[in-house]
């Protein structure tokens, strides 16, 4: 109730952060679907250059499940799919991102039924999280991997899942979580 | 022995499962308040200077500026034990330390404005250790606190509080002995809790007198409970937000609060404070320093005889609760170590370091981390297998301690060496464990070693705790305990106490929002205590409020309030299942049934943890590598399998098994800096170095609550440090007392370099 509605971009304050807006004009736009739904952002209004892409998401466009924590590209809990790669989107600045498609951890649940992702639901049933902050950024990675390789090794995944930080030390079962979802055929 | 119940013991999803997976869990950067302004810190590049002068016009006519603070503006609230920190002071103690507060319409605006503050230093000598701080003529960090040292005496709330352990005769002891050890160590390595999600709060004020803080702790209630005297009394609500990992050290730090609701009075608007992972690894509150000089006597037999020395605590530049921290620590040795003779001795001193607070291991792991290699030089001396050493000096019934409180307790919990000897067969401790500073095998360059370590604490029974319990017509409960959710379960694992107690399926029983002001007194997630002190609080709760539906249904039903049974939101008579009605006939539908709890203070009960290390060393590079750890312990009664596990599995990060391996925060002594302040340089576990991990998990009932179940959460990491170094020692053949164990102190022990 209280988050920013995804709806509302380009419609009032929050939207044109930071100081070289003022006096601007809108000079291009920059096409991002997301999830499936295509946002139109202006240039200098909705972004400026030095938005990245996970602040684009989060403050821009209400996806906040899409989480920011070292902000340096160090610690993966900002990991989304970009035309079905995965991205660091704080290290990924909004202007490059003209045309492309990004999913975030929003975007795994079935729209309709509400249904769970496979690995959304093995994460559930291995309780593989603790305070949950890396969740989504993990999940992420993990969809990217399986979408690759449908059975991978539990050697495959540490290495995909590498970069992220888990202080909770939630590994063994998020591995348990990726392997079982795995095992249904992703 | 063990009883099979509906819920507990079983795995079951998190009641929050969905909304973590999904995103949808609401985390404190993730909550938007209307007319919500950014606030942000100027903080100090020096280790200790005067502010001469300070100059924020330009900042102030910034657009979007709406308030800059400093030390001459700010409310006069003060925090901290004693209470020694204000908002701002005229005085910066470390590199961090806050100079200035501004709110703007965005965060960077702020940022902007931080910039336009001009700042005049005096800069002053600083000084980072502990023994150094207390010498005379070093810079003095408080007036108040001469010589640096924070007097011992107990805060104005207690009579007392443990600022040392003296009892019985230690010249005495000592003649007794066959073996003494004495020694010093130190676990300084400040190394960093590092929750995923920086500390944040938003704080509004509704009223003059009232005002509403939004806070990523552990323990929301905590903020009220501390940060209402702080701030001279006013009505404070505090509300939780999903917390992305604090491990301590999101309890109520009131630096972040105090910015915040400084920034909000002044600009009459909701304030957003949120730091960055710069200023969290920089300017946030660290593990306390330990370093102790500490002589041991001991008999053949592994009796001790006599304790005598004193903990050096180094509190860095301003204490959250550092001497909370010395008691429990104290307390916790003596659990640790059954023992007629002690005189150990504390200090509490001050350094221009970064602040220390709350941190998972409270005293406790920064005590034994540095006495129990000084303790194994007495074992290796009586030749004395550690294990052995602490089945038989962990504490039994009938044994006491001194408390933190002061006060002598007698320990009425089990007997953990069943515990201990099931942990060291997973581990197959017997096999490995080949006599002190002896490798368990040699591969070419690369030696293996083994350690232990052990902990307990009597915190599981803490303080106060209230629960209400309400009924509804409908056939559901909710459960009213102000907890928050760190990663611990634990609000999942009240409902699912609540159900059993109620005999209702777990999706009919929901647990209220962590906010103060819809729930009873609480004080906070912390020391293991959710288990014991929340969980009878809840309990009772749910058998009043069913006790209370009994006498409602007893004449609809014709028959006695004690001869009703309830099942899945109806009521029968014993045996006539079959006769059974809803509640809401009992109630009627304008109604709750609403049961209370309380928990009192109890610290005849102390949980266990048994840490078990196998490490390689490669005595060529001096690299370590972690290879298994079996994690020992017996909580009573399992809640939940998967939520314990977990916690377990947590002993390597969150400053724990990590700290004697690889983790530390490297200080510039030049220049106070943080040299590696930042996630690539500070040394964290990957995905890709994964020890094997395994739980050994008893569940021999204990004289808690009705379930017989105890919390353990807390001290998971507590014994890991003094087991990674008491196996690299094993390993190498020579006794490492620093830590990390950085391949350079390797090398060194071995004369290598």
């Amino acid at each position: 109730m209280r988050k920013r509605n995804r709806d509302e971009v380009g419609k009032g304050e929050g939207t044109s952060q930071g100081r070289a807006t003022t006096g601007k004009t809108a000079e291009k736009n920059i096409s991002l679907t997301v999830n499936g739904k295509l946002h139109e952002l202006m240039v200098a209004k909705d972004v400026n250059p030095w938005h990245t892409l996970a602040y684009t998401l989060r403050e821009t466009l209400g996806y906040t499940g899409t989480k920011i924590a070292c902000d340096h590209g160090s610690c993966g809990a900002c990991t989304v799919l970009m035309d079905g790669e995965a991205v660091l989107s704080c290290m990924t600045l909004t202007v490059e991102c003209d045309g492309k498609n990004i999913t975030t951890i929003e975007g795994l649940e079935n729209a309709k039924t509400r249904e769970l992702h496979p690995l959304q639901q093995a994460f559930v049933d291995n309780t593989a999280f603790q305070c949950g902050f890396c969740t989504p950024g993990i999940i992420m990675s993990a969809k990217a991997l399986l979408d690759k390789n449908p059975s991978p090794t539990e050697e495959e995944i540490k290495q995909e899942l590498a970069g992220h930080y888990c202080r909770c030390i939630s590994h063994y079962e998020v591995i348990k979580g990726v392997m079982t979802a795995a095992g249904k055929g992703r | 022995m063990r009883t099979e119940y509906r819920h507990l013991g079983k795995a079951t999803p998190r009641k929050d499962a969905r909304a973590i997976v999904t995103g949808e869990a609401e985390f404190i950067d993730d909550v938007k308040l209307p007319r919500m302004l950014y606030g942000k810190v100027l903080r100090s590049p020096y280790p200790h200077a005067n502010i001469k002068n300070i100059d924020t016009s330009k900042a102030e006519k910034l657009p979007g500026v709406k308030a800059v603070l400093t030390y001459k503006t700010v409310p006069q609230w003060k925090w901290g034990e004693p209470r020694h920190e204000p908002v701002l002071d005229s005085k910066v103690r470390f590199v961090g330390d806050a100079v200035a507060l501004v709110a703007a319409e965005t965060g960077e605006m702020a940022e902007e404005a931080l910039e336009l503050i001009e700042v005049e230093y005096e800069q002053l000598p600083a000084v980072y250790d502990v023994e150094e701080a207390i010498k005379p003529g070093a810079p003095q960090l408080y007036t108040q606190f001469p010589g640096n040292v924070i007097p011992p005496d107990p805060p104005k709330s207690v009579p007392k509080l443990l600022q040392r352990v003296v009892m019985g005769d230690v010249e005495k002891g000592f003649e007794e002995a066959d073996f003494i050890a004495e020694g010093s160590c130190a676990y300084e390595n400040f190394a960093n809790p590092l929750p995923p999600e920086p500390p944040g709060v938003i704080a509004t004020w509704e009223g003059p007198e009232q005002l509403t803080i939004f806070t990523a702790s552990q323990s929301a209630a905590m903020n009220r409970n501390f940060a209402q005297p702080a701030m001279g009394l006013p009505d404070i609500r505090v509300i939780g937000t999903q917390c992305g990992g604090s491990y301590g050290s999101k309890n109520a730090n009131l630096r972040p609060v105090t910015f915040a609701a400084a920034l909000a009075k002044a600009t009459g608007r909701p304030v957003h404070i949120y730091y960055t992972k710069e200023e969290h690894f920089n300017a946030y509150s660290l593990r306390l320093g330990s370093r102790i000089h500490i002589k041991a006597g001991i008999k053949k037999d592994g009796t001790v005889t006599a304790v005598s020395g004193e903990w050096l605590v180094n509190a860095g530049s301003y204490t959250e609760s550092g001497k909370y921290q010395i008691a429990v620590g104290l307390g916790e040795t003596q659990i640790l170590l059954r023992c007629p003779n002690w005189n150990l001795q504390t200090k509490l001193v001050c350094t221009n370091r970064s602040p220390s607070g709350i941190i998972r291991g409270f005293g406790g792991q920064e005590l034994e981390s540095a006495w129990v290699p000084i303790l194994s030089i007495a074992m290796e001396k009586a030749a004395l297998d550690p294990v052995e050493f602490f089945k038989k000096n962990y504490v039994k019934a009938g044994d006491g301690y001194y408390w933190r409180d002061g006060n002598w307790w007698v320990y009425r919990g089990v007997d953990y060496s069943k515990a201990m000897q099931k942990g060291a067969e997973a581990f197959g401790w017997k096999d490995k464990w080949k006599g002190w500073l002896k490798p368990t095998a040699i591969n070419g360059t690369k030696r293996i070693g083994v350690g232990v370590g052990v902990h307990g604490n009597a915190d599981v029974g803490e303080d106060e705790s209230e629960a209400w319990v309400k009924l509804s017509p409908d056939g559901r409960a909710i459960v009213h305990a102000c907890v928050s959710e760190s990663g611990l379960g634990q609000r999942s694992s009240l409902c699912k106490m609540a159900a059993e107690v109620l005999n209702l399926p777990l999706d009919r029983v929901n647990i209220a929002p962590p906010d103060t002001h819809v729930n009873p007194y609480e004080f906070g997630l912390v020391g293991s205590r959710g288990t014991y002190t929340v969980g009878s609080a809840v309990i009772q709760a749910a058998e009043d409020a069913k006790r209370k539906l009994f006498e409602l249904a007893a004449p609809v039903l014709s028959a006695k309030p004690e001869d009703l049974e309830t099942k899945d939101g109806k009521i029968h008579v014993k045996g006539k299942e079959e006769e059974a009605i809803p509640w809401r006939r009992a109630m009627g539908v304008m109604r709750t049934c609403t049961g209370q709890g309380r928990f009192e203070t109890d610290f005849s009960l102390a949980n266990f943890m048994m840490t078990f290390t196998e490490v390689e060393v490669d005595v060529e590079t001096g690299k370590t590598e972690l290879l298994r750890v079996v994690a020992a312990t017996d909580c009573g009664q399992i809640i939940d399998p998967l939520v314990l596990e977990g916690q377990l599995h947590g002993s390597l990060g969150s400053a724990g098994i990590d700290t004697a391996l690889f983790e530390e925060t490297v200080l510039d002594k030049n220049t106070g800096h943080v040299l590696n302040g930042n996630m690539m340089d500070y040394k964290w576990r990957t995905f890709v170095d994964l020890p094997e991990f395994q739980n050994v998990i008893l569940e021999t009932p204990i004289p808690s609550h009705r379930f017989k179940a105890i919390g353990v959460g807390e001290i998971a990491t507590a014994p890991g440090p003094s087991a990674v170094l008491m196996a690299v020692s094993n390993a190498i053949g020579k006794r490492i007392m620093d830590y990390p164990v950085t391949p350079d102190r390797i090398l060194k022990a071995l004369g290598k370099i």
